[in-house]
């Protein structure tokens, strides 16, 4: 029964793929908004930037940016813990594929539904969160369900910045005792389990979504 | 100080100006003109019908005074404010202040209703005279519920667009337009989106609107004996430009134009 004198190591790993999961989807998700906004609504510098943003770390490894944030970064006098610079990676990360997620969404609003705004003179933020929002983010919730559960895999890469994350854990067992298969194994359900969960909970992000979007009374009350 | 002037006319000379006013309009698409050297006023309370085929301009008329779109060249003016503002910039040449007062003045009824789809019929109403005139919620909600009865729909105010049908989207549509209070209404093809049994109880509702007569009506519509029965003047539009206007029983009993007469026999069968 060797397996369960693994369980304590990789269930503390797996809090911390957890943690920097859940923080870089929250961090990443208020990234995509703005700048899915700022593609969509600003005046073109603004959306150029956004677009710069959306580009640069759509375009380039995860790897090599976390790698940037490691090792670069304190030559320049900016250095923070790993696990710190492994959400900062990961957040960028995620708000630059979610601001497309948004930004195709707000497009797909029909231009009717703007035009009927501006007939009856509402200002553009009031359209944006009032109107065009509201449809938008229905159609947003699976795609960003799909984002969360692709960032928690892609989290497994912060144990190359030497975070102690459940990959990290699950190789330095496996350095020790060299039993692979059931290492591994155990960190294939770790992972499976924990996306399970995130599933799952998307799900009732989605559904909560729905309903406030169809009832704005209630949400805004 | 000259711009508030020209926004606030005195009763007396609005009441003898026009409410619309296009003055050598020109309106382009890239290469295409669509409004070309446009002449056409409205006088307040008047309700006037614009007629003519496909593609000859009409809804752009509308929405360029719903300031949907742009205009290149020529004076347009609403109450006697200019849709051009001397220093404008962009493609309205004017702020978005300049546009937002023009729009207080004005709305509009599309033809495919164009209900926000996640707010309830009262929230529909509701919602721009409290986020935009400033009415408190109950005041805005009272506004709605006369309305909503006006057009016949009071016991649907807590149902949402997708479970009413086309003939009660578009009669919300108009309640929802007409609890801005806008001196002007225009109407592109209100009943054109309707299956033909439903066309009916929409016409019902316009038809009653008409006889408000502080309110100055710009329809265009395909119904010709409803355009008959309530407009005071028909225009009939081809390529851009009015052919021919005059009373209703004119128009459809002795047209002058050729053209005039042409299209109102294609249509008429
Ligand atoms: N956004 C646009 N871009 C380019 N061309 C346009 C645009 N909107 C309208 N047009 C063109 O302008 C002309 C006038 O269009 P408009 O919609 O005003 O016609 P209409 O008289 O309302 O016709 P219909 O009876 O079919 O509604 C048409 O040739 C149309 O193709
Ligand atoms: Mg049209």
């Amino acid at each position: 029964m060797d397996w369960l004198t693994y369980l304590p190591s990789l269930a503390q790993g797996a809090l911390v793929t957890a943690w920097i999961t859940l923080a870089s989807i929250a961090i990443g998700a208020a990234l995509a908004f703005a700048a899915g906004i700022a593609r969509v609504e600003g005046g073109r510098a603004v959306s150029t930037l956004a677009l710069c943003y959306t580009e640069v770390f759509r375009g380039t490894s995860l790897l090599v940016q976390l790698f940037w944030l490691y090792y670069a970064l304190p030559l320049v006098g900016l250095s923070f813990d790993p696990v710190t610079t492994g959400i900062v990676g990961l957040s960028l990360h995620v708000g630059a594929y979610g601001s497309e997620i948004v930004r195709g969404a707000l497009n797909a609003v029909p231009v009717a539904q703007r035009e009927a705004a501006r007939a009856l003179n509402f200002g553009r933020v009031h359209t944006l969160m009032r109107i065009c929002l509201p449809q938008a983010i229905v159609e947003m919730m699976p795609a960003f369900g799909n984002l969360a559960i692709e960032t928690l895999k892609l989290s497994s890469l912060v144990s190359l910045i030497s975070i102690a994350d459940l990959t990290f854990r699950a190789q330095s067992i496996r350095n020790i005792t060299l039993d692979s298969a059931t290492v591994y194994t155990l960190t294939l359900v770790g992972y499976f389990l924990m996306s399970l969960v995130l599933m799952l909970a998307m799900r009732l992000i989605e559904r909560m979504v729905r309903r406030g979007a169809a009832f704005p009374r209630a949400a805004h009350a | 100080m000259n711009k508030v002037l020209a926004q606030q006319p005195d009763a007396a000379s609005a009441a003898a100006a026009p409410v619309i006013e296009f003055r050598n309009v020109t309106k382009r698409f890239g290469a295409l003109t669509v409004l070309d050297d446009f002449n056409f006023a409205v006088a307040p309370g008047e309700k006037v019908t614009l007629i003519g085929p496909s593609g000859s301009g009409k809804s752009t008329v509308l929405r360029i005074l719903m300031t949907l779109e742009p205009f290149q060249e020529g004076q347009l003016t609403l109450a006697g404010i200019p849709y051009h503002e001397p220093n404008g910039k962009g493609p309205f040449r004017a702020s978005d202040r300049h546009l937002h007062q023009i729009r207080s003045h004005v709305g509009m009824v599309f033809q495919s209703f164009n209900l926000f789809p996640h707010m309830s019929v009262l929230r529909n109403v509701t919602e721009a005279p409290a986020a935009v005139l400033g009415l408190s919620r109950a005041e805005a909600e009272c506004r709605a519920i006369d309305l909503l009865r006006m057009v016949g729909l009071a016991d649907k105010k807590d149902h949402y667009p997708a479970q009413l049908s086309g003939g009660q989207q578009q009669r919300v549509a108009i309640a929802r337009a007409l609890a801005m209070r806008p001196r002007v209404l225009l109407f592109d093809e209100p009943t054109s989106a309707l299956d033909p049994q439903l066309v009916g109880e929409v016409l019902g509702v316009i038809r009653n609107l008409a006889s408000e007569h502080d309110l100055t009506m710009l329809l265009v519509t395909h119904e010709m004996r409803f355009a008959r029965e309530v407009s005071d003047r028909v225009c009939f539009f081809d390529k851009g430009r009015i052919v021919e206007e005059g009373e209703p029983e004119r128009i459809f009993t002795a047209p002058a134009e050729p053209r005039t007469r042409e299209f109102l026999q294609s249509v008429l069968g």
